[in-house]
């Protein structure tokens, strides 16, 4: 009797997992990415002849709670039609019973891999702020994200900013109006996370109840998200997020700064990831508009809001500012000086 | 502001400042007719801010706002110093220099107005 290796088990068994695209106009090419509900292929699109992302659940059926959310998710990214958001492009169920949707396909980058290449500050704040447009746009569309990481942040080659995997998110308004909590398929989600004896675990991981959902990611999870607090999470904890991101694209991943001293900040960038993490939600910027807002002002090298200037910091930013234009006066004031000094000769 | 209010500005207030230094040369000539040149100086650098200004709101060029003020600083200079047959130093390079730093100043700041062309 001959056994099987672990390698050939392996690959027996994603050979088993693969999505029967019989009855679809997909034909699949390659597994990119597991993600909290099932696994991304790429796939290529027979009818308009272009590559597609594939998510396929990992169970088949289309009722339950995976089902529900992976359609559910397809159907959040179809009413977010932004440039920085994935666009969907179709939803349905395989021939094997489990539920898929095609998304543009991204090539790129994930954000903590990208921001590798990107060594100066005011170009990460730039990548900052379009996340924070398309994060706004959603907010306006009542969605949170909830699960906004390094990881959920595509660049593509010519720069485009993506926020991927809306698993999580969450339709503000659908919430409110539902009567009972039972029905809502989010109320099985939120689970508190139990605490990892490795802390490493926990730090960039999203964890997972044990449906294998994704219900955030410490280190970016807002306070309330962490709590279970689902009643009460409002646009302010993706702004909690967004300040951790804001944190990780100016000095790196929280796990690797926690044993070394974190690198200095400009004392008004400091003030924004503080404002925009506070504990309290009240603390925080009312929206991401405002948290993009001050960002903003101190790419200009104008004041932020979230930090009150002594005059010495005044006069160091209006130096900064204007800096070339204060030497060009001062060049010609010396030229000025040196020519007055020469007629006295 | 706006790039031709701002040129007109930092070139008026330059162009007193030049006429100013004026007070300090040891030419007992030069202080008596300090009046007509600080308006001369700064009716020089007016012209030439506005003309920096308009040039700016028009095409978006830091070379070429630079250059159009040294240029402009440099003639008006030398028409003045033409004009008194002396002190052409000391006449045409602070000047070409005011030329300069107003020319840079608005490429570099104030508002250009938004577009009003409809789109076809």
């Amino acid at each position: 009797m001959k056994f099987l290796s672990d390698r050939a088990l392996e690959r027996l068994r994603d050979a088993a997992d693969l999505p029967d695209l019989s009855g679809t106009h997909y034909r699949l090419l390659e597994r990119i990415a597991r993600g909290g509900m099932g696994v991304v292929y790429t796939a290529e699109d027979e009818r308009l002849q272009r590559r597609v992302a594939l998510k396929v659940l990992d169970l088949p059926g289309t009722e339950g709670d995976l089902a529900n959310r992976l359609i559910r998710e397809a159907r959040v990214l179809a009413r977010l039609e932004h440039p920085g958001i994935v666009p969907v492009h179709d939803v349905g169920t395989l021939a094997d019973g489990r539920v898929f949707y095609t998304m543009k396909f991204v090539e790129g980058h994930r954000l903590d891999r990208h921001i590798e290449s990107v060594a100066s500050t005011p170009d990460r704040l730039r990548i900052f702020l379009r996340i924070c447009d398309a994060v706004a746009f959603a907010h306006a569309r009542d969605v949170i994200h909830r699960d906004l990481k390094p990881a959920n942040i595509m660049v593509g080659p010519f720069g485009e900013v993506l926020v991927m995997d809306w698993g999580l998110a969450k339709i503000l308004r659908e919430e409110v109006s539902r009567s009972a909590r039972e029905t809502d398929p989010e109320a099985t989600i939120f689970e508190k996370p139990k605490q990892s004896a490795n802390a490493n675990d926990t730090t960039e991981d999203s964890v997972r109840t044990g449906h294998g959902t994704v219900m955030g990611t410490p280190g970016y999870m807002s306070p309330e998200q962490a709590r279970g607090d689902v009643e009460n999470l409002d646009a302010r904890s993706d702004v909690f997020s967004l300040g951790a991101l804001l944190r990780f694209l100016l000095t790196g991943p929280p796990e690797q700064m926690l044993p070394a001293p974190r690198p200095r900040l400009d004392k008004s960038l400091e003030a924004i990831c503080v404002k925009a993490t506070a504990i309290s939600p009240s603390e925080r910027y009312a929206n991401v508009s405002e948290l993009a807002l001050d960002v903003s002002r101190y790419l200009d090298g104008l004041a932020v809001g979230a930090h009150r200037e002594t005059v010495f910091e005044k006069a160091t930013r209006f130096y900064r500012r204007y800096r070339f234009f204060i030497l060009l006066i001062a060049a010609y004031l010396f030229m000025r000086i040196i020519l007055l000094l020469l007629s006295r000769r | 502001m706006n790039k031709v209010l701002l040129g007109v500005l930092l070139g008026a207030i330059l162009g007193v400042f030049d006429g100013l230094t004026s007070l300090f040369t040891p030419d007992p000539q030069i202080r008596a007719g300090i009046v007509g040149i600080i308006i001369g100086s700064t009716g020089k650098g007016l012209v030439a801010g506005l003309l920096c200004g308009l040039f700016a709101r028009k095409v978006k060029s830091m070379a070429g706002g630079i250059a159009l003020g040294l240029f402009l600083g440099f003639l008006f200079a030398l028409f003045v110093a033409l004009g008194v047959h002396n002190y052409y130093v000391r006449i045409i390079i602070p000047g070409s220099i005011v030329g300069l730093i107003v020319g840079y100043a608005t490429q570099k700041y104030g508002a250009t107005p938004a577009s009003t062309t409809a789109a076809h």
